[in-house]
């Protein structure tokens, strides 16, 4: 035994004694992790929220989260002199004065926009693999909690540095919570204390972004990965991956070795974003005055979807009995984005009610196999797409030479015309996707060589696919439409009637697909094969 | 249900189980494998030198220089370098971890299996068991006024972090109708706080203006966020206005609320030619010749107008406050 070994040796036996720790890592240690490229976005969100959590406590050394007027004296000469809150101040001289300052503000902004972007994709290869099946369904509604978190955290962040733009967008956030019927005006005044602006916002949404909302992510985080661990993450179908076991890498060494590395790797990139690409430059915009705004305002990405539905809804107020409500801000900014998010957490629950599925799924689905779920994926998506873009519509207009009116009628008509297309469109390429996938089992890879026969006919050489390729186009279930009686033989009509109807309907369409070749198919074209 | 009476398979193709294990160059020979190993040095030793590269910008450069990159423009180099020593040096660790996970670690799959999630018949039953079995003792079921003062109590300790946050702010009253304008009010201004002569502006002109100050009072912003007004002059016979409306303007002066109807934005942006008022925000679009008619976006009222008139020493002024509120909707407008 080495010297090293002995002393390793002595203080493993004394924290084991104590903790019991031997048994815990011995089993976890060959804990067994599927590998895949898409596994890493969810790694991704992770590392950006510790290096979020990093740069976050720099910028908190310096800044100051007040809004007490002060007269700026720091190096940045063309703002010299001028009037401006202490929050604002203190992030010009966070950027100008501090050495690596300016470099963690922009790092820490970079890395927020990576974390929604690494939860938005997750987002995506979860829904379109169907990994939120049972048993995950607590784990995306988690993960769906955890994408709200971050938007409304993003949108306090931006907030922070009181600079022209961020106090635009308080000022649209406030004229939400004033639009809120019965309660709204109240409301607005309790959180801004008093009128718009005040004096206090600034420290509240401070506190709420580096102590109540980091504290509730911590722990959401905590048990997303914690219902990971336990449950065993899901794997891609193929040879030898069944329902019931994990094909993949030991944690101890490769995995602590590739997860680790990853994290330097997207560290370094978001600091390689930091030093060479400027990103929210406060200092173009000068301080917050509500008399004034910079043109082409424009809010981080993952809020822009909403700044686009608000830019297109029409100008609908009801003006009744001595009141008014704000349909123009209510629907596309409380209304719309709480019925997506309700649907996106509920979404594992209405599929089993449209497939009557109950088991438990480990082996995910490719998303062509499951055609009416990718199109409702495609459709969302869709939706999304076009209220993004109407939300940089000022931006459109100016680089693309169009007028703003083309642009929000495109969006107005196209936010109801193009999902459902999106929709149609997805499920057809699915299923043409499937009869390729049947053609190729049967028939083999087109080689594009040909041969002439003895007797003179040309045929195209086919190569047949490996055995493991085979299974991994074959490996999935298809299940039948539900079969739900509408009506007994006496004649008695199902109490649950029209639900009964839609749930038929709805695994009708649900199950739509082209039948896999089985073992006979193959079988029977194997001789008479060319 | 299984899987077996609902699936329709008939008789699928046969799972050819995990496929052999295919050794890397580095496996098999120790030459690559060697080869592999300073792969993985070098990539750790160019981290280091980008720390060093961190350690030089921030000892020794100067704030001073700028260098021109394209695409990026002009840079900060001291900024830069820092920024760059730090990528390189976090980055290529995570290279040389991973290169080394990849070409010298064991690469052989392993299979583990899953266990049901789902606890054990008997576990369940003792569990419920066990829920039952402290219910009964603690007498939940029996012991009706335990039960209800409980709830009672329980219920009413809520209210209390309800209360303690009711004093975040004061109720709003009428603050929300409510602007500095006054009837004689003066037009200043902003920025200089100097009152201002219609002579002061010319056709086409476009002013903000905010209500004198009276002494000793200060400016503050949440002021600023309701008073701002835009002053516009155009040639009168432009106006496409009512008599009411037509006598709150002032030899082709016109004077709207500057704080958008829809969300309370600047409403900035004023186009000449059309006598178009555009918010950047949002993009609602108000026809001045017109009292601010929404022509185009998502407002759904015409920005306030304040009715202006002249002082005995020929300054603009307000002639009377506003007549309805400024700014954004809110439940208890009465804008019937």
């Amino acid at each position: 035994m080495t010297r090293s070994e002995r002393v390793a040796g002595t203080v493993a036996n004394y924290v084991d004694e104590r903790t019991g720790a031997a048994k815990w890592l011995k089993k976890n240690l060959n804990k067994v992790f599927p590998d895949h490229w898409s596994f890493m976005l969810g790694e991704i969100a992770l590392y950006s929220f510790i290096i979020l959590l990093l740069t976050g406590t720099f910028l908190t050394f310096w800044y100051d989260p007040s809004m007490q007027e002060v007269e700026y004296d720091g190096s940045y000469q063309p703002l010299s002199g001028l009037k401006m809150s202490a929050a604002y101040a203190s992030t010009l001289h966070i950027s100008f004065d501090i050495r690596g300052g300016l470099l963690m503000r922009q790092i820490h902004h970079w890395a927020a926009l990576l974390f929604m972007v690494a939860i938005v994709v997750h987002l995506l290869r979860v829904f379109f693999t169907g990994a939120f099946r049972k048993p995950r369904e607590f784990n995306w509604i988690l993960g769906i909690g955890l994408l709200t978190l971050g938007i409304v955290e993003g949108f306090l962040g931006y907030s922070l540095p009181d600079d022209l733009l961020s106090g635009t967008g308080i000022r649209i956030a406030e004229a939400i919570i004033q639009a809120i019927p019965v309660v709204g005006s109240y409301l607005a005044y309790f959180v801004f204390g008093g009128p718009f602006p005040g004096e206090v916002f600034i420290p509240r949404i401070y506190t709420v972004h580096i102590l109540l909302l980091p504290g509730i992510f911590l722990a959401l985080i905590t048990a997303h990965l914690m219902l990971v661990w336990y449950q065993k993450h899901t794997q891609y179908p193929g040879p030898g991956r069944t329902e019931k076991n994990v094909v993949g890498y030991p944690l101890m060494p490769v995995y602590m070795a590739k997860a680790g590395g990853f994290f330097f790797i997207v560290f370094g990139f978001t600091a390689f974003l930091g030093a060479v690409a400027s990103i929210n430059p406060i200092w173009l915009f000068g301080p917050y005055t509500p008399g004034q705004i910079t043109a082409g305002s424009q809010p981080d990405w993952y809020m822009g979807w909403l700044d686009g539905l608000v830019r297109m809804a029409p100008p609908l107020e009801t003006h009744a009995f001595g009141h008014t409500i704000s349909w123009n801000i209510l629907i596309p900014a409380l209304i719309i984005p709480g019925i997506l998010f309700t649907g996106m957490a509920l979404y594992p629950f209405i599929e089993s009610w449209m497939t009557g599925d109950k088991r438990e799924h480990h082996l995910l689905d490719r998303p062509r196999n499951a055609p009416n779920r990718t199109a409702l994926g495609a459709m969302s998506l869709t939706f999304v797409l076009v209220t993004l873009l109407n939300g940089g519509n000022d931006l459109l207009a100016t680089h693309f030479s169009l007028t703003i009116n083309q642009i929000m009628w495109f969006s107005r008509i196209g936010v109801l015309l193009l999902p459902p297309i999106a929709f149609m469109i997805t499920k057809r390429i699915c299923l043409s996707l499937q009869r390729s996938d049947r053609e190729l089992v049967l028939h083999g890879k087109e080689t594009g060589r040909l041969v002439m026969l003895p007797h003179g006919e040309f045929v195209e050489i086919h190569e047949e696919l490996s055995p493991e390729k085979k299974w991994t186009l074959t490996q999935h279930e298809q299940l039948p439409p539900l079969e739900i009686t509408q009506e007994n033989s006496a004649g008695v009509r199902n109490p649950k009637g029209l639900r009964a109807k839609l749930q038929q309907y709805a695994s009708k369409a649900h199950q739509e697909q082209i039948e896999k070749p089985s073992a006979k198919d193959v079988l029977e074209l194997g001789d008479g094969h060319h | 249900m299984t899987s077996d009476n609902q699936s329709n398979e008939v008789a699928p193709l046969t799972d050819p189980g995990i496929p052999a294990h295919l050794h890397r160059k580095s496996d098999l020979d120790p030459t690559a494998a060697k080869k592999a190993e300073r792969q993985v040095g070098i990539l750790f030793i160019i981290s280091a030198l980008g720390t060093i590269l961190f350690l030089y910008s921030y000892t020794f450069m100067s704030e001073k220089i700028f260098i021109f990159l394209p695409v990026l423009g002009n840079s900060n180099a001291k900024q830069l370098f820092l920024g760059l020593g730090m990528a390189i040096s976090l980055f290529f660790i995570g290279m040389g971890a991973v290169h080394w996970a990849k070409t010298l670690m064991p690469d052989n799959e392993v299979v583990a299996q899953r266990h049901e999630l789902r606890s054990e018949e008997v576990d369940r039953e003792d569990f419920v068991k066990t829920v039952k079995e402290g219910a009964a003792d603690a007498g939940l079921g029996r012991r009706s006024i335990i039960k209800r003062t409980l709830g009672i109590a329980l219920g009413l300790s809520g209210l209390t972090p309800l209360l303690l946050l009711r004093d975040l702010g004061p109720l709003p009253k009428d603050d929300f109708s409510k602007t500095s304008w006054e009837a004689g009010t003066r037009l200043v201004t902003d920025p200089g706080n100097r009152p201002i002569k219609p002579s002061d502006l010319e056709i086409g002109a476009v002013a903000q203006v905010l209500p004198e100050l009276l002494a000793g009072k200060e400016r503050k912003l949440e002021d600023i966020g309701k008073d701002a007004v835009l002053l516009i002059r155009i040639r009168p016979a432009e106006f496409q206005l009512d008599a009411e409306r037509l006598s709150w303007t002032h030899e082709g002066i016109i004077a709207f609320s500057k704080i958008c109807s829809h969300m309370g934005c600047a409403v900035a942006l004023y186009e000449q030619t059309t006598k178009h008022l555009l918010c950047p925000c949002h993009q609602s679009t108000f026809d001045v010749t017109r009292a601010a008619k929404v022509i185009f976006g998502p407002s759904a009222r015409p920005l306030p107008q304040l009715a202006l008139a002249l002082d005995s020493e020929g300054y603009l002024v307000a002639k009377q406050p506003f007549t309805e509120p400024v700014g954004p909707s809110f439940w208890e407008r009465d804008s019937s």
